[in-house]
């Protein structure tokens, strides 16, 4: 029989804000354990949350970047169960009434047409702590629990079960984990868990319309692993079907060092939530005025500028692709152009010397020690004929080294071109005089070496003389 | 309202409460006594009557996302009833 | 006049006029609460040495003329306020070992006008209770009849200023948790609107219900601590931003052409005849004041009970699932997690505190949440509409506090639903959100004290303490004083 997956998505986004979303703790990565809390985040007796304003600001951006619908009045419910790594026994999520709903994400794979997949709701809420387990500085035979993470902002992207392969599933989240770094509400580092991904993954029979009991997978921080455990849950699934075997809805871990899943015996426990309305926090109201202000305030996505780029600058789509993978990218793509206009150059030479450096030395393009304007004077001078393009890169090496400006290496170390026809002329001269039989040979027919000539002049002018210049003298010259 | 013993170990385990038979037949008893004279609510129609979570009208409460400062590690591990280094320590989470 | 008897206007004058110190004042405080406390048992900690160094303090305050109307009284708060470094239990053995890092907003309040804590209060465990038999530190007993029960979940509040252990205290109202006790111990206690005072810091029974106040000795003592205590506080979302009026300035306005209404539902045949004639008194007095008084209907009075049950222990359920043992409080010796869970709790938790975990756990559970929480949700709202239509006939309403004056140590302990509805007057005021108080109307025949309800509407708290004050000007039970 052949099987029909069918993929969801739950995707937690580690919110990029300075405070957590009840208190007013740090939410700064790796400091020492519980040295981040306070009475609110360590579920102190007394302790009240109060709602980061910052937390409902991305969410809004988020939803209006996924075309969600914001809702006009949501609230916050509790979320209640026991867990060491929960403060307070339960987690202050959204549950009826989420901030945003019924958005969707169009994407495609390996240039396919468009596919719409369904974002059923995004919602706010509260990140749990961390539990050690027998480190050397922690609890020994048991688990530790630090509540640095405690209160830390989060949303939760619900996708419908529209996806349908692996591969749909990891452009979903790479399209999904684009939108928000380049909004600026997340960084995206799923090792640290900024990103991380759940997925809900059953299998049905080919044309049949019910859907198959599905597993829920837990813990896949990269996208190789998105694609890893989705494969093994569906084999998983199909075999223990195939085996006459039925699939029990469970709570599943994926372990990447085996790339296999395996069930959570913490999470068998049938599961009564007993959501209902936290009555610490009041109502929050998401006026239209309030959404249209939030909608001003949205950068260009990357869809939008990868059009732009191809309508206006008339890159090719997969240049405007790459040009478009990161805000950061874009922007100093952008950056570029502006001081220079070829964008087709100031293209290339990004996605080439550029992004080369940048993966040889581990660098970000935020980080980049050759900045857009840096780079445009570079391409100015191959464009006004002072140096070729070969000189150029040995100038681009230099400037990456040092920090100097293009011009002053140039000037510094004599690369601007030779055009001079009359110091050209003479080198030509001295080199046929030097090599008679390879003038013979050109003469009687052997055009092939041309090559050779051209070689042997731009060797002896250190590559200084203009390319186009030797052909043309030489090409007078050898003709006699 | 009937409430049987099976429903409070039900309850019980939710609220992580452990509980002797005894208890466990007294609440039976007694929660069943609640439940029934609660029971007179269903008599009331409230249809669409929106359910009130807070009397008095209240939205939209804010902080601004600037830090304060926390209470500090050995403030907060203070009255921990185990720790072990900056951790709080429980038994063994198996997961 | 012994300083143990004076109010706080009374002991303000006298420190102001240097005829005392706050260390006085303190220290006879300290004595008083040494010999009487074997009998009444108010107190779950004295803070003795911390008092006397706060009354030092004051006093220099006061030497310095900076003597606010607060400054070097001695109070003493309900063991449900956070206290910084002293311990704190909520009545509970849980919490038996529980210093707080931080203190509860409302405190901060009073410590920063220079008032001096004399300790912390007993009370029911978790406020769950209407009598303070369920703290886990003993019984607390009514000063006018030690036999009796002080009320609760304020008991040890309300005892406290009738034994004359403190000037003033501080406790917490969820269904009636100091007006109850304060009509039971003859004196003043208000329950503010929700949202008036903040409750940042104040352990959690009942959030969308729980509400501190002050039971004082006398109605401008009482406008006196809720100037004090009222207010917006940014780490409690649900504490409201509108202005604090001048409590003490609204007093003497009188209540010639006041409408008062009287609610049918309250006046009912089971009432105890010591109370209904304390009412009847009452609203002779009123009238005689210039009072105006309205027949008026609360329909929904006999729903809330049962909604209050729901509500408030589906609310607990959730608020008490941090007494985990993890990062404070009772930790049982257990092999492994799940273990270490319930066995804490069961120790650590008394059985009136597990049943209203069991029902809230209960009403909150899948297939019940909607026919119990939701359901009990919208009866609410019929009842805070009941209020609403009332109030727009109406400046006050008049009511009993409790159905009887205030019964037997042990009387109703082993019926739980019996002593709910001993509730049924102060509850729907919780529901409704808005603000009553309880101030003292006479004594039963064997001299138990009776107190009357003033209820009014949101934020109305000026119109209760004025209508308050007005009864008190004409009426001398407030100046009774329990023997002993």
């Amino acid at each position: 029989m052949k099987y029909q997956p069918v993929i969801g998505l739950e995707v937690h986004v580690q919110l990029l804000t300075d405070t957590k979303i009840f208190c007013g703790c740090s939410t700064k990565f790796g400091s020492e354990p519980n040295s981040q809390t306070c009475p609110v985040c360590l579920g102190l007796p007394g302790a009240l949350p109060v709602l980061n304003k910052k937390v409902v600001e991305f969410a809004i951006k988020a939803g209006l970047s996924t075309n969600c619908s914001i809702t006009p009045r949501s609230i916050f419910a509790r979320k209640n169960y026991f867990y060491p790594d929960l403060p307070k026994g339960y987690q202050i999520s959204q549950f009826e009434d989420p901030i945003c709903q019924r958005g969707w994400l169009d994407i495609a794979v390996d240039g396919d047409a468009l596919k719409r997949i369904g974002i059923t709701r995004i919602h706010m809420e509260e990140d749990a702590g961390k539990l050690v387990h027998g480190e050397l500085s922690g609890p020994g035979d048991g688990s530790g629990v630090d509540l640095n993470r405690a209160c830390t902002p989060l949303l939760e992207v619900v996708s419908e079960p529209d996806l349908r392969t692996s591969d749909e599933a990891v452009t979903y989240l790479k399209q999904l984990h684009q939108i928000v770094t380049w909004l600026g509400i997340c960084d995206g580092n799923m090792e640290e868990g900024s990103f991380r991904c759940d997925a809900n993954v059953s299998v049905m029979p080919v044309g049949s319309d019910t859907l198959g009991t599905r597993a829920e997978i837990k813990n896949v921080n990269s996208f190789k692993f998105v694609k890893q455990a989705i494969e093994y849950e569906i084999q998983r699934q199909i075999d223990l079907i195939e085996d006459g075997g039925t699939v029990v809805q469970e709570t599943r871990l994926f372990d990447p060092t085996s790339g296999t899943t395996r069930s959570m015996r913490s999470k068998e426990e049938a599961h009564d939530y007993r959501y209902f309305p936290d009555p610490d926090l009041v109502p929050l109201v998401i006026s239209d005025e309030w959404i249209e202000r939030s909608r001003q305030k949205l950068p260009e996505l990357p869809e939008e500028r990868r059009q732009r780029f191809m309508d206006e600058l008339g890159l090719p789509l997969y240049d405007a692709e790459v040009l478009t993978s990161s805000k950061a990218l874009a922007d100093y793509f952008e950056a570029g152009i502006a001081a220079h206009s070829n964008a087709k150059a100031v293209g290339n030479w990004i996605m080439g010397e550029i992004t080369r450096s940048l993966n040889d030395s581990g660098t970000t393009i935020e980080a980049c020690p050759i900045r857009p304007g840096q780079l445009a004077e570079l391409l100015k001078l191959i464009d006004n004929g002072t140096i070729s393009g070969k000189i150029a890169k040995t100038v681009f090496d230099e400037m990456w080294r040092s920090g100097k400006a293009a011009q002053t290496i140039v000037e510094e170390q004599g690369l601007v071109q030779v055009s001079d026809s009359g110091a050209i002329e003479s080198i030509i001269d001295e080199i046929m005089a030097g090599n008679a039989g390879q003038v013979d040979e050109y003469r009687s027919g052997k055009e092939k070496v041309f090559g050779f000539f051209v070689g042997q002049v731009m060797k002896a002018s250190k590559g200084k003389a203009n390319p186009s210049v030797v052909n043309e003298l030489l090409l007078n010259k050898l003709k006699g | 309202m009937e409430m049987t013993v099976t429903d409070v170990e039900y309850v019980a385990r939710l609220a992580r409460l452990e509980l002797s038979l005894k208890e466990k037949e007294l609440f039976a008893g007694q929660m069943g006594a609640i439940l029934g004279y609660v029971e007179k609510l269903k008599g009331l129609n409230t249809d669409g009557i929106v359910p009130t979570s807070h009397a008095v009208p209240m939205e939209n409460s804010f902080r601004e996302d600037i830090t304060s400062p926390s209470i500090g590690l050995e403030k907060a591990l203070a009255n921990a009833p185990d720790r072990a280094g900056s951790f709080f320590a429980v038994p063994k989470v198996i997961e | 006049m012994s300083i143990f008897n004076m109010t706080i206007h009374e002991l303000h004058s006298a420190l102001k006029g240097k005829q005392i110190s706050s260390l006085e004042a303190t220290s006879a405080m300290l004595e008083r609460i040494e010999a009487v406390e074997p009998h009444i048992g108010s107190f779950i900690t004295v803070t003795s040495e911390q008092a006397l160094a706060a009354a030092k303090s004051a006093d220099q305050l006061i030497a310095r003329g900076e003597c606010d109307l607060l400054t070097g009284i001695p109070l003493a708060i309900k063991d449900i306020f956070l206290t910084e470094g002293i311990r704190t239990t909520c009545g509970s053995r849980i919490l038996h070992n529980f210093i707080p890092p931080y203190s509860a907003t409302s405190w901060e309040k009073l410590r920063d006008r220079g008032a001096v804590l004399l300790g912390k209060l007993n009370q029911d465990e978790f406020a769950m209770g209407s009598s303070n038999e369920s703290s886990a530190y003993g019984v607390t007993r009514n000063p006018w009849d030690t036999t009796c029960i002080p009320g609760g979940s304020s008991g040890g509040s309300a005892a406290a200023v009738a034994a004359r252990q403190a000037t003033a205290t501080l406790g917490t109202d969820t269904g009636g948790s100091i007006r109850q006790p304060a009509s039971h111990c003859g004196c003043v206690g208000l329950k503010p609107t929700y949202g008036r005072v903040s409750r940042y810091g104040v352990i959690a029974y009942a959030s969308s219900l729980d509400q501190v106040g002050p039971l004082t000795r006398d109605v401008t003592d009482c406008a006196v601590m809720l100037g004090a205590l009222a207010g917006h506080d940014p780490k409690d979302s649900t504490s409201v931003d509108t202005p604090v009026p001048n409590y003490s300035a609204a007093l003497p306005q009188g209540v010639k052409g006041l409408r008062i209404g009287l609610p049918k539902e309250y006046f009912i045949d089971g009432l105890d005849p010591d109370v209904q004639k304390a009412m009847n008194a009452a609203i002779e007095t009123y009238r005689r004041l210039g009072a105006e008084f309205v027949d008026i209907s609360l329909p929904h009075t006999d729903y809330a009970v049962a909604t209050y049950y729901l509500i408030a222990t589906a609310e607990a359920s959730s608020n008490l699932a941090r007494y985990d043992g993890v990062r404070f409080g009772h930790r049982a010796e257990a092999d492994g997690l799940l273990e270490m869970y319930t066995r804490s709790r069961s120790e650590g938790f008394g059985s009136e505190v597990k049943r209203r975990i069991m029902l809230g756990t209960y009403a909150l559970s899948s297939g019940y949440y909607d026919a119990y929480y939701v359901k009990a949700q919208k009866v609410r709202t019929l009842i805070m509409n009941d209020f609403i239509s009332a109030f727009a006939n109406v400046d006050v309403m008049l009511t009993p506090v409790a159905p009887t004056p205030a019964f037997k140590i042990g009387e109703k302990i082993n019926d739980p639903l019996q002593m709910y509805l001993s509730d049924i007057f102060t509850i729907p005021v919780n529901l409704a959100g808005t603000c009553a108080m309880s101030i003292p109307a006479g004594f039963s025949a064997s001299g138990l004290p009776i107190g009357l309800q003033l209820i009014g509407k949101p934020f109305g708290e000026e119109t209760i303490l004025r209508a308050g004050f007005a009864f008190e000007q004409a009426t001398e039970w407030h100046t009774r004083k329990a023997t002993i």
